[in-house]
């Protein structure tokens, strides 16, 4: 995190952080993701990689709302660096005690 | 603003107001919360002794319209910040209205949910399904609730004339909050609803 | 934003600056001063130190002989439940932020802390949650199943009475100051850094403040859920934790410990920090190896989530887990160990000055490491499976508790002290409050370990005489009350030097960092203007001295514009206790009611000024 007073550029008195454009297209992707999700939750033939899909789709609208509707790609890194250990940690809580609960009791060692 | 920092002769070290900066940081310890409730629900998938088991109840056709409607008063919360940036502040108090409606319907279309499942006999005491699924989404929906009552109070002000686009702020850290539940219900549709 | 010439509509009673300034016990409710708080973070924490001393005592006067019965075994499962409890999240974590509010602001240069009414908020809901979980005692229905409170010991089917009621709901009060203050100080070291003070020239103790207040905001949330779970489970009927209905109990051991191991950390973080402040300034010499031991201290904070899994090998959790919490247990070893050496090399070569404070740094270092080193023989399953839950446990975690974070408080407090008053602690008592600390502490934990491998099981209320473990309780017995004298004296040298303590000047210690560069004790607004600084130690370099003292040594005509006194930190504070504990009738019209006083109260809040009309914020 450096130090130092710096302006955010981005951020301004009365100033947008993005067009009014913009923000419709990023909701509109996010609902074409949204019923991507579904679709691969109905097709039979994606079950076998329907986990790791799903997965990478609700990461992506994950990040574009981070990023978009909540400006952190526009704001200053400390910002990012904050929340990004809320998320690692989240992102480990939840990894970590499906591994020990749904993946561990099923492999047998000896 | 009242927000400004304390050391009043010169600015924050990152630019950024004080307000924000512990916005993000209360946001990644809620982080932590909520990764704990769903941790949960994780741990306890399959676990249920007696039913309804969740793929017998869960309705997803049902749940994309409220995830649908829940990402749209995000869309809405971004364009009311927008407008008071704007200085118009008709249409930001507008937008504002449309994210209390928009998290209204979505409440509703829960708690319908909630009393579907409850006739299918799935409640909080029935199994640990029943347990963790209502506590998540339960916690969620209080978040929803609160954020609701949130924007209530800035269009209120608003149509005060109490926040010119000079303290805009007070609207885009409602946002964060908002746009923060939603992402945690963007989790929780995947992870509750669709992955088996 | 130009606020020092605006300064003359304050407000009556916001002068709490040096000369004539309000000591009432209304400027004391209402004050969001981050030294008045801490003071008072300070005070409040020392009283629960003799409360929870005193459940110890007990304690070890039952255990003086074998199948001794002076209490009943309920009413020794209360005592050390509330014992652990009290000490750790009464005394501890709060003395830990009592020096975090005091210095955070002064070491890096800023008037106070960011959210200084949140502060104010942070300390109240630490009172009344701690009066509130003592009042247990009053009604004969303190928490009972160990300061882990495992599942199924507390389900209502087990536990029924208001006991465990206490326990989950005045932890989740707790939590919210914890989370509260973690924020602040976040955002405090974040965003409010005097000119110059880059991250990697903060002083030590400021740095982890940071990295502890990192670990409060995401460990925190994860027990305030599972005491929710626990709520659910005996109020409502939930079924979390009821293995008849599926739930599993161990869920409670991994969520619990996903805090808990973190929470260790969160304690001994803080007293790293002091001596990392400490050993510099009495061995004239700045921190060996700066960086190293700043990386240590981030390390060490991410390190400490990968391991909590080490609290339950005896669960039966597998070979893979196991196999993995004791390699990564071992690994945060090193940098630990890293930070140890540092130290060392510090006080190499150097001036070393034995003070009461440098003092209890090195007893720190010394005691420490025998607790780090116990650590490592139970880190190894094997051996923890024979270790689990004796008192061999005991001893470990009070040498690094006790050994560590309490030493390293007390090394800060002999520090510091001048600061806050404007005083010497007496150096006589601060030597006899060193020594019989060391002697009793040693005394009371070093033979625990021999009566733990020797198979004396912990939480029981006694012993069968056929262990042969008397000798080493009654030399802890000895030992206990040696400690608590030790205690005594602190109290004694503290009242007494208050009052007539030899004077101090602005840096008493000759130390480096900038809160030595201010009159003590400080202003209220601390800094009549804000230094500009070059470098890690700045009060070392002349040049540097010099320009940084003539600004903050100044007399000032018109001070700095500083935040109102509010009293609605304490009437929020009060409402969230009430609210907290209505849950404990379980009923839900009730509990819904309870939250009127706090959203009442929160909008007050909101509504009044932080600062006084017209003062340009």
């Amino acid at each position: 995190m450096s130090s130092d007073v710096q302006a955010n550029e981005a951020h301004g008195e009365g100033e947008a952080h993005g067009s009014v454009a913009m923000y419709i297209w990023i909701g509109v992707i996010l609902a074409v993701l949204t019923f991507v999700e579904v679709a691969v939750f109905y097709i039979e033939a994606l079950d076998h990689i329907e986990v790791p899909i799903l997965v990478v789709l609700s990461t992506a609208k994950v990040i574009l709302v981070i990023m978009y509707f909540m400006h952190l790609k526009m704001e200053h890194r400390a910002l990012t660096w904050i929340f990004m250990t809320g998320v690692v940690l989240f992102v480990f809580l939840v990894t970590a005690l499906v591994i020990l609960y749904q993946v561990l009791p099923g492999i047998q060692l000896f | 603003m009242a927000q400004a920092a304390v050391a009043g002769e010169h600015a924050t070290n990152t630019g950024i107001s004080n307000w924000k900066v512990g916005f993000w940081t209360f946001l990644a310890s809620e982080c932590l919360f909520f990764g704990t409730l769903i941790s949960t629900y994780m741990v306890y998938k399959g676990t249920a002794l007696v039913g309804p088991y969740p793929e017998e109840i869960f309705s997803v056709i049902t749940t994309t319209v409220s995830t649908t409607v829940l990402l749209f008063s995000s869309l809405a919360m971004v364009l009311a910040l927008d407008q008071v940036q704007k200085a118009n502040k008709k249409a930001a108090i507008g937008w504002l209205f449309a994210v209390i409606a928009m998290g209204g319907i979505f409440l509703v279309m829960e708690f319908q949910s909630y009393l579907k499942y409850i006739d299918y006999g799935l409640t909080l005491t029935s199994s640990t399904f029943g347990s963790s699924y209502y506590v998540l989404t339960g916690t969620h929906k209080v978040h929803v609730l609160f954020g609701m009552i949130w924007m209530g109070i800035l269009a209120w002000r608003l149509h005060k004339d109490r926040i010119p686009p000079a303290k805009s702020e007070q609207v885009e850290i409602a946002g964060l909050y908002w746009h923060f539940v939603d992402i945690i219900w963007i989790v929780i549709f995947t992870l509750v609803y669709l992955i088996p | 934003m130009s606020s020092v010439a605006t300064a003359g509509e304050k407000t009556a009673g916001h002068t709490l600056g040096h000369e004539g300034e309000d000591t009432g016990l209304w400027s004391w409710i209402t004050t969001v001063d981050h030294k008045r708080i801490a003071i008072m973070y300070f005070v409040t924490a020392t009283v629960f130190f003799f409360i929870g001393g005193i459940k110890a005592m007990i304690i070890r006067v039952q255990l003086w002989n074998p199948e001794q019965s002076l209490i009943s075994p309920e009413l020794y499962n209360q005592l050390f439940t509330m014992h652990g409890t009290t000490m750790i999240f009464l005394v501890a974590m709060p003395m830990a932020v009592a020096f975090f509010n005091y210095l955070v602001p002064l070491q890096i240069g800023a008037r106070d802390v960011a959210f200084p009414r949140l502060n104010a908020l942070s300390y109240w809901i630490f009172l009344f949650g701690g009066i509130y979980l003592t009042s247990s005692f009053l009604f004969q229905a303190a928490p009972h199943a160990a300061w882990t409170g495992y599942a199924t010991l507390t389900s209502a089917q087990y536990s029924p009475g208001f006991n465990t009621d206490f326990w989950f709901i005045g932890l989740s009060i707790l939590g919210i100051a914890s989370i509260a203050g973690g924020v602040n100080f976040i955002t405090t070291i974040v965003n409010m850094r005097a000119p110059g003070m880059k991250m990697m020239r903060m002083p030590l103790f400021t740095w982890m403040t940071f990295v502890t207040s990192f670990l409060l905001i995401t460990a925190i949330p994860i027990i305030s859920v599972a005491l929710i779970f626990l709520g659910f489970d005996r109020l409502f009927g939930a079924v979390f934790f009821d293995p008849s209905m599926g739930g599993d109990p161990v869920l409670w051991q991994h969520l619990f410990w996903l805090f808990g191991h973190p929470e260790v950390y969160i304690l001994i973080l803080p007293a790293f920090g002091v001596i990392s402040d400490v050993i510099p300034t009495f061995s004239r010499k700045p921190l060996f190896g700066y960086p190293i031991v700043v990386y240590a201290g981030i390390l060490i904070g991410f390190i400490g989530w990968g391991v909590w899994s080490h609290h339950m090998f005896t669960v039966g959790l597998g070979p893979i887990a196991d196999s993995f919490f004791v390699a990564a247990t071992m690994i945060i070893a090193i940098p630990t160990g890293v930070k140890i050496f540092n130290w060392i090399a510090t006080m190499w070569g150097g001036s070393v000055r034995f003070t009461t404070a440098m003092l209890f740094s090195v007893g720190l270092l010394a005691v420490f490491t025998v607790g780090g080193l116990s650590g490592i023989m139970h880190a190894s399953a094997p051996v923890n499976l024979q270790q689990h839950d004796t008192y061999f446990v005991v001893a470990h975690f009070h040498y690094v508790i006790v050994g560590g974070a309490m030493m390293g408080l007390w090394a800060g407090l002999y520090y510091w002290f001048p600061k806050v008053s404007g005083r010497f602690l007496n150096e006589t008592l601060g030597k006899w409050h060193f020594w019989t600390t060391m002697v009793g502490f040693n005394l009371t934990f070093f033979p625990m370990h021999f009566s733990g491998l020797f198979g004396m099981p912990r939480r029981i209320y006694t012993y069968s005489a056929d262990l042969n473990v008397d000798i080493y309780n009654q030399l802890a017995t000895i030992g206990a009350f040696i400690f608590a004298i030790s205690a005594v004296i602190m109290v004694w040298n503290i009242v007494k030097s208050w009052r007539s303590g030899e004077r101090a000047g602005p840096n008493p210690w000759d130390a480096p960092h900038l809160e030595w560069s201010i009159p003590s004790p400080p202003h209220h607004y601390n800094f009549p203007e804000l230094p500009t600084v070059q470098s890690r130690e700045p009060l070392w370099n002349d040049g540097e001295r010099e320009s940084i003292q003539a600004v903050t040594m100044k007399e000032v005509e018109t001070e700095p514009v500083m935040p109102n006194p509010s009293f609605w930190p304490i009437v929020l504070a009060f409402s969230i206790t009430l609210s907290w504990a209505l849950v404990m009738t379980g009923i839900w019209w009730v509990i819904a009611l309870g939250i009127i006083p706090v959203f009442v109260s929160t909008l007050m809040w909101a509504l009044e000024p932080a600062f006084p009309e017209g003062s340009g914020h």
